[in-house]
């Protein structure tokens, strides 16, 4: 657990980057700080492994006041990311993975053995070892700095920005391995992003931040969204924020049509439909395609691909843009190993969602308690 | 040409100190820049001092501070070391900008993420800063080499026997073969302590010579 306790930075120049900050951590969760820029969200990050100290205030670490750590010893045992990765370029993705180990005087044989394992934890192939960063690609360059901040197993890791200097796809790939990786580790994670969509994606709790280091409120996400504290929370969580919660609310279960499937490469002469889904032969969807402009067998090329595919699992924005983005107006709907269970139609998914709560207090997450005022919660 | 071929074995004995002469300060001079370099770095307010300071040692000509090393060191006035702490200011003089120059080519967020790893002190130094800063200090160190093999050359004008000899008794006696050989082994010399340097250079920086490297950095 990471505790912030009326944490003040003021610089010489009289200028307030972080303004009487208090909020936990809590452990093994992600706690991710969001605000526009000169909000101090960076400058919080680098103040808990001290690489910045605070003016006033103090921040512990498990309890543990990190002012009367020894500097060096404090970072050792807290993982870092930072934005263009920071990899070292004159060593080897493997000697980057080591760096902690190394420092910590890890047995040679052991560092090795731990950076390779660490490397096919974060999806790198085994043959990009040897390596050097230059001959990565961002995307990969980022494993690795999330692989050597993982390296020596700190409890703790800080990531600033870590995803935001790659394009949008590789983004989505890298913050989706950073969550099931999380799933599995149960790291206390601080993360600093701009993005309030990456926030939301990620954050068990999302601390937004106003210009001059000012808490404006902190919670989960999906109380964030339906309950923002003032009209800064309000702008800054974005207009669309109504669609976005929908990706909090689990599916209830849904009104699923059955729908009339052709498999590619069979023919849809004489089916009278206006649109037909297309399949493969385990039953996934592919496509839909219009019967009447089609003579002949289904070929890939034919296949109108612009609709979305929701899993019955996921949540209710999902199986919404699947209806909304479908050309024949019927959402395709998927199970786990991706088998069509159906379709489902827009105004049936609106139902739902009426029907539904909006989260309010008594949904708001048990570690945001206390958090309803934004500025202040007890440690638990 | 046949001076030169009667006089090979004196070409090599003046190669040889020629060498030493302006090898020895290269390394001493590299040796006690890189501190003074660093210190430019690390205090920005020394960094103006330390850089006019040095560039003002440079000016200064070379046979006033040959003629000088014996009052200021207590040496003999043909002591070798006379020539050898000169040409190290000199080296001095050029690399401490150099090493400062070199130290700040160092990315910003790759100090910050060697801080944040813990990194402190001498090995941070050692271990990041300086090998990321080799390629411009071996620059700078390629200008030192030749800029030294040419001003020890001087040094015969005080008696320190060298190459520059046989540019002087090449002039005095009127033997142009002898002028002609002792600028061409000048810049032989020259290039030889330049491959050389680049040759470690190259070493030192394997990271820099893989495939696809440029351009991939974002």
């Amino acid at each position: 657990m990471i505790r912030f306790d009326g944490v003040t930075k003021q610089y010489p120049g009289g200028t307030v980057a972080v303004d009487d900050l208090t909020f936990t951590a809590p452990t093994g969760k992600i706690t991710v700080l969001v605000g526009p820029s000169g909000c101090g969200k960076t400058t919080s990050l680098r103040m808990i492994n001290r690489m910045i100290e605070p003016t006033k205030g103090t921040i512990s670490l498990d309890g543990q006041d990190t002012s009367r750590m020894n500097e060096a010893d404090l970072r050792r045992g807290i993982g870092y990311v930072i934005q263009h990765a920071g990899l070292f370029p004159h060593r080897t993705v493997l000697d980057n993975v080591g760096t902690v180990p190394r420092l910590l005087g890890w047995d040679k044989k052991k560092i090795a053995e731990r950076s390779r394992e660490l490397l096919s934890r974060v999806g790198l192939a085994p043959e990009l070892a040897d390596r050097y960063p230059s001959q990565l690609s961002g995307g990969q360059q980022q494993r690795v700095g999330v692989a050597r901040a993982l390296a020596a197993d700190p409890p703790v890791m800080l990531m600033d920005e870590p995803f935001s200097a790659v394009d949008p796809v590789v983004r989505e790939q890298l913050q989706d391995a950073f969550l099931e990786l999380q799933g599995e580790l149960g790291k206390t994670i601080v993360f600093v992003t701009h993005d309030i969509d990456e926030a939301i994606k990620l954050g068990d709790q999302v601390a937004v931040l106003r210009v001059g280091g000012i808490l404006a409120q902190i919670s989960d996400p999906a109380y964030l969204l339906a309950h923002p504290v003032d009209d800064f929370v309000a702008d800054f969580v974005g207009k669309d924020r109504g669609y976005r919660s929908l990706q909090f609310q689990p599916t209830p279960r849904l009104p699923l049509a059955s729908e009339r499937t052709v498999v590619v490469g069979e023919t849809v002469d004489g089916i009278g439909a206006p649109w037909v889904l297309v399949v493969d032969d385990q039953h996934r969807p592919l496509g839909w395609v219009e019967p009447s402009r089609l003579s002949g067998a289904v070929a890939p090329e034919d296949l109108h691909r612009g609709g979305t595919v929701a899993r019955a699992s996921g949540s209710l924005r999902g199986a919404l843009d699947a209806a909304l983005s479908s050309p024949s107006r019927r959402g395709v709907i998927v199970d786990d190993s991706g088998e069509l269970v159906g379709t489902v139609r827009a105004h049936q998914v609106l139902e739902l969602i009426e029907s539904a709560d909006r989260p309010d207090e008594d949904l708001a997450d048990s570690f945001a308690e206390a958090g309803s005022d934004g500025r202040r919660e007890d440690s638990s | 040409m046949t001076w030169v071929n009667d006089h090979w074995g004196d070409i090599f004995t003046l190669a040889r100190s020629h060498v030493w002469l302006a090898g020895i300060p290269l390394v001493l001079g590299l040796l006690i820049a890189l501190p003074l370099g660093w210190a430019a770095r690390r205090w920005s307010r020394l960094y103006p001092v330390l850089i006019s300071a040095s560039g003002l040692l440079y000016t200064i000509p070379s046979l006033a501070l040959f003629v000088l090393m014996p009052i200021i060191l207590g040496t003999k006035v043909l002591d070798p070391v006379n020539v050898v702490v000169a040409m190290t200011v000199y080296t001095v003089a050029l690399l401490v900008r150099t090493v400062a120059d070199g130290l700040s080519s160092v990315p910003d967020h790759v100090l910050q993420a060697a801080r944040a790893m813990g990194y402190r002190g001498f090995r941070r130094f050692f271990g990041v800063e300086l090998p990321l800063a080799v390629p411009v200090i071996a620059a700078g160190l390629r200008v030192a080499a030749v800029s030294n093999v040419s001003i020890v050359s001087v040094a015969s004008l005080i008696g320190v026997a060298q190459l520059g000899n046989l540019l002087t008794d090449g002039y005095d006696r009127f033997i142009t073969a002898e002028i002609v050989a002792g600028i061409v082994a000048c810049v032989v010399l020259a290039l030889v302590f330049d491959g050389l340097i680049l040759l470690g250079q190259r070493l030192l920086t394997p990271w820099l010579r893989v495939r696809g490297a440029a351009g991939a950095r974002s």
